[in-house]
């Protein structure tokens, strides 16, 4: 090569990735060094080469089916003539069954949720009302996490609470029907707030949606991550809640 | 009020316009048209189930594509290949190409590309993919393969490198068979 400009870099420019003032100056370069030029012209067309000796293989159409039967999706158009009957029925009666199923399912689950609310909200009340409420007391996330080792069937994270004004109390295993979990208690100004850690299993993860919401008069909040079920329950407001559960959902 | 970031028949709007690239993608990374199949459904179950977890705003494409990497990487074909990679080992230090490229890809067809891309180690291939077919930005390919984006340009440098090296012996043999 007759002249000192890597190849690397000339890679990221052609690449569109260098910044504004680099991309001018490397592109005046360019136009006046002869090495460059014919360099950059190579490396264009193989990357055109690349790309359309790499756009290589179809899916069959069965296959493209099962996806989409996978990710959800209506399948594909009928064949036959009757297809725009299809078109125009299929819509309408799928509303009539989805009312009809998602009535039952919703009212079926909304009670089935309700009670696990309530519960929690119990399990919450109660642990505060108790003389021990925690059973590993500190602040310390490195303290706490360990103690829960061979007592509750997984393991979880905890954040790093340096520069909120939330406080670790301590924690406790816990049991929700009939599965064993995690109670942390959290503290912000003179409120305690519990957070539960259960695994989640797949029968109960279509119980909650997640998010946050307003039960018994808690503020509470829930997701899913890792294969754990998190609920956050507390008195205080929505927003210090979905603070504290964002915190939770970034520990590493 | 759920704060899930989308509603849930958007998984298929979303993630079925991906389906041909993914498929693409796979069969290049198992080589194996069945193995492809499997990895591309395994993805698109397990990105239906955690698609609750997806975080709206984020990069949905690269998260689809990390999904299907990591399959792959966890499964025995992509252990395989994968096994004992070391990117400086493949920091390709014989002389450099002894032919002008622009030569080279005059002399080159398609097919013989084809072969070379499928002969380099897989985490050339990949990059090489998301670069050029799916035309990703280097922080894209860094959140596809959690790779910092600095290590995104120097890994594809050599990538290219390589791809070129072994094209180059392709062409050689080639000559010399004839």
């Amino acid at each position: 090569m007759a002249c000192d400009v890597g190849r690397e870099k000339l890679d990221a420019y052609l690449d569109g990735e260098l910044a504004p003032a680099e991309a001018a100056a490397l592109s005046a370069h360019v136009r006046a060094c002869n090495a460059c030029a014919s360099d950059a012209l190579e490396r264009v067309r193989m990357k055109r080469a690349v790309s359309a000796a790499a756009r290589r293989h179809e899916p069959s159409p069965q296959f493209r089916q099962k996806i989409a039967n996978i990710a959800g999706s209506k399948p594909g158009p009928a064949s036959s003539s009757r297809k725009w009957f299809w078109m125009l029925a299929t819509p309408a009666l799928l509303v009539v069954i989805l009312s009809l199923g998602v009535n039952f399912y919703v009212n079926r689950e909304t009670g089935r949720r309700q009670r696990i609310y309530g519960e929690l909200a119990d399990l919450h009340v109660a642990t505060l009302a108790s003389a021990t409420p925690v059973d590993v007391v500190s602040t310390d996330r490195h303290t706490v996490k360990p103690w829960f080792q061979g007592k509750i069937p997984f393991a979880f994270n905890l954040p790093e609470l340096q520069g909120t004004d939330f406080t670790l109390v301590g924690g406790r295993v816990t049991y929700l029907a009939q599965s064993p979990g995690a109670q942390l208690i959290y503290q912000l100004r003179k409120h305690e707030i519990s957070v539960f850690i259960f695994q989640d299993r797949s029968t109960d993860a279509a119980s909650f949606a997640s998010g946050s919401m307003n039960a018994f008069s808690f503020n509470m909040s829930s997701w899913t991550q890792d294969g754990l079920r998190y609920f956050v329950v507390g008195d205080v407001n929505r927003t210090d809640i979905e603070a504290l559960s964002k915190l939770l959902r970034d520990a590493r | 009020m759920p704060e899930h970031p989308l509603p849930a028949a958007t998984f298929a709007e979303l993630s079925l316009p991906l389906f041909d690239q993914l498929y693409n993608f796979a069969c290049w990374l198992t080589q194996d048209q069945t193995e492809a199949e499997d990895l591309v459904q395994e993805t698109y179950v397990k990105a239906l189930r955690g698609f609750s977890s997806f975080q709206a705003g984020t990069n949905f494409r690269a998260w689809m594509y990390r999904i299907l990497r990591n399959s792959f990487l966890s499964s025995r074909t992509g252990l395989k290949a994968t096994v004992a990679f070391d990117e400086e080992d493949h920091e390709l230090a014989g002389p450099p190409a002894s032919s002008p490229e622009n030569v080279l890809l005059d002399r080159a067809d398609r097919e013989m590309l084809q072969q070379a891309l499928e002969e380099l180690p897989v985490h050339f291939r990949e990059i090489l993919l998301l670069c050029e077919v799916e035309e990703m930005s280097y922080q894209e390919i860094a959140e596809t393969l959690s790779i910092p984006p600095g290590t995104v340009m120097s890994r594809l440098f050599r990538a290219r490198k390589a791809l070129r090296r072994t094209l180059e012996e392709k062409l050689q043999g080639k000559n010399h068979g004839v």
